[in-house]
């Protein structure tokens, strides 16, 4: 029989706690325990950036962590990015520039933007494609992404008052 | 994925006494991105993993008097974050801003990225890291080799090392810190990489029961850097690389240290580049002879001769960068 770990952590800011195999990864663990399917696994190795989610404030792939090694962090996921019904600047710009086709990919681009606006708010083209390098897109050539995300840090300056 | 105990230590000790005695028992997960995958493959099947990313004692960059100081579960962002690293060891964090996935390099660490395993294909796909087929035949020299070795490669193997920290830190004259349940133990970071003789060693001499703690990289240098050819910016490996560290009397090299990587199944310390730039300025053609003196000896196998004119551009444009100085 497979012995079952404890783990507690705060997903989109809520304390949760699962069981969970040590050999399934946290991509799994939010997936099939947690029932927060949004996070994608597209290649399951790193490569490809569907299941990114922020761990403890910076954007990592899920696929590559073990749901227990998520004990005690904090993690945000798709799910957690609009607030209530509002939808986060980055998902009106995406929807604005249309800057999805199949969608498989948009979760992880989104969770990654936001982290880069998070510690930048104003990232040049070239940041903004070099942080979303480990984020493949199959559909859309990434232009409309890279607007979208220009779209949404200008949204989110303006926010702000200066 | 095979089951395995998870163990969690928050101590070095404890976590020493949680090692096995034999590879293939126990492995230590880090930050996981060669790990995971190495395990979802079942190229790894440990009976445990121990995670070592609570273990206080493994994390910080320090200044000390002996150099500067790296926690081997420093992540490579944080070494790249580092103004110290940037500012100091120029070849070093050049080679850490390679790793061009943000992803990676906040879950990816110093210590990880000397332990990783090489990225041959034939190995990860369960032919063993001397990929032979079943007859004990190697399969590289007449097989898909374009990514292979081209120097140090007479056999058995054929793969190259995957470290991307490596050639910088022994460019450095870097030392790596192991540790054991029975003590510690220092090696140059130049020794700690080998070329394995037999499928069951490994292509680092660390032993199954000891982990890497840290590395030491000794006080300033004045010139240093990293280029590193690739086909892909991101999410991919050097076709071929290379570390330079000069140490300047005026405008001539008084001495170097060449150090190629993706080329040979350790890291590649080039005598004859260093030999080639001794009392010279480095110019546009020095840099050139180096890289030419550094592929002199090379022997490319039958899909990877381009490799050798990538590692001759490396060196040059690595001592080109050095040279420079960039703050
Ligand atoms: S599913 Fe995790 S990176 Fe592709
Ligand atoms: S929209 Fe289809 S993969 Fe990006």
């Amino acid at each position: 029989m497979q012995t079952l770990t404890r783990v507690r952590a705060i997903v989109n800011e809520q304390p949760v706690e699962f069981l969970c195999e040590p050999r399934q990864s946290l991509l799994e663990c939010l997936r099939d325990i947690l029932g927060l399917t949004g996070s994608k696994e597209g290649c399951n190795d790193g490569n490809c950036g569907a299941c990114t989610v922020i761990l403890d404030g910076r954007p990592v792939n899920s696929c590559l962590v073990l749901g227990v090694e998520a004990e005690g962090c904090r993690i945000t996921t798709i799910e957690g990015i609009a607030r209530g019904t509002e939808l986060h600047p980055l998902q009106r710009a995406f929807l604005n520039q249309a800057a999805l086709q199949c969608g498989f990919c948009t979760p992880g681009l989104i969770v990654a933007a936001k982290a880069l606006l998070d510690e930048d708010p104003d990232p040049s083209e070239e940041r903004i494609r070099a942080f979303l390098a480990n984020n493949l897109c199959r559909c859309t050539g990434y232009d409309k992404v890279v607007r979208a995300v220009q779209d949404a840090a200008a949204a989110g300056r303006e926010e702000v008052p200066a | 994925m095979q089951a395995f105990e998870y163990a969690n230590p928050s101590t070095l000790q404890e976590a020493l006494s949680l090692l096995g005695n034999r590879w293939g028992e126990v492995d230590v997960l880090a930050g996981g991105t060669d790990l995971l995958p190495l395990m979802k493959d079942e190229i790894h099947t440990p009976r445990r993993v121990v995670n070592i990313k609570n273990v206080k004692e493994l994390g910080g960059i320090q200044s000390t008097k002996a150099g500067l100081r790296i926690g081997a579960a420093v992540t490579l962002e944080e070494l790249l974050q580092s103004a110290l690293v940037r500012k100091t060891y120029p070849a070093l964090a050049d080679a850490a801003r390679g790793i061009a996935s943000p992803q990676i390099r906040n879950m990816g660490t110093v210590g990880g990225d000397l332990c990783q395993r090489p990225r041959c294909w034939y190995f990860r796909n369960g032919f063993g890291l001397l990929a032979r087929d079943a007859g004990g035949q190697a399969l590289v020299p007449g097989g898909e080799n374009q990514y292979h070795a081209i120097l140090g490669n007479s056999g058995p193997a054929y793969f190259v090392s995957a470290s991307l920290l490596g050639p910088a830190l022994i460019a450095y004259n870097a030392t790596v810190k192991l540790a054991s349940a029975s003590g510690s133990r220092d090696v140059p970071v130049e020794k700690f990489f080998v070329t394995p003789q037999n499928d069951s060693s490994r292509e680092i001499a660390l032993l199954p029961n000891e982990i890497v703690t840290g590395i030491v990289i000794p006080s300033a240098v004045t010139r240093s850097a990293t280029y590193e050819v690739r086909q892909r910016q991101a999410l991919d490996w050097p076709l071929a690389a290379a570390s330079v560290v000069l140490r300047m009397k005026g405008a001539t090299v008084a001495g170097a240290r060449v150090v190629l990587g993706h080329v040979a199944p350790t890291p590649w310390v080039s005598e004859e580049a260093a030999q080639a730039l001794a009392g010279k300025a480095i110019n546009e053609e020095t840099a050139t002879e180096a890289g030419k003196a550094a592929l002199a000896g090379a022997t490319p196998l039958s899909q990877n001769a381009y490799k050798v004119q990538l590692a001759r551009v490396a060196v040059k444009r690595a001592l080109l960068q050095a040279a420079r100085g960039r703050a």
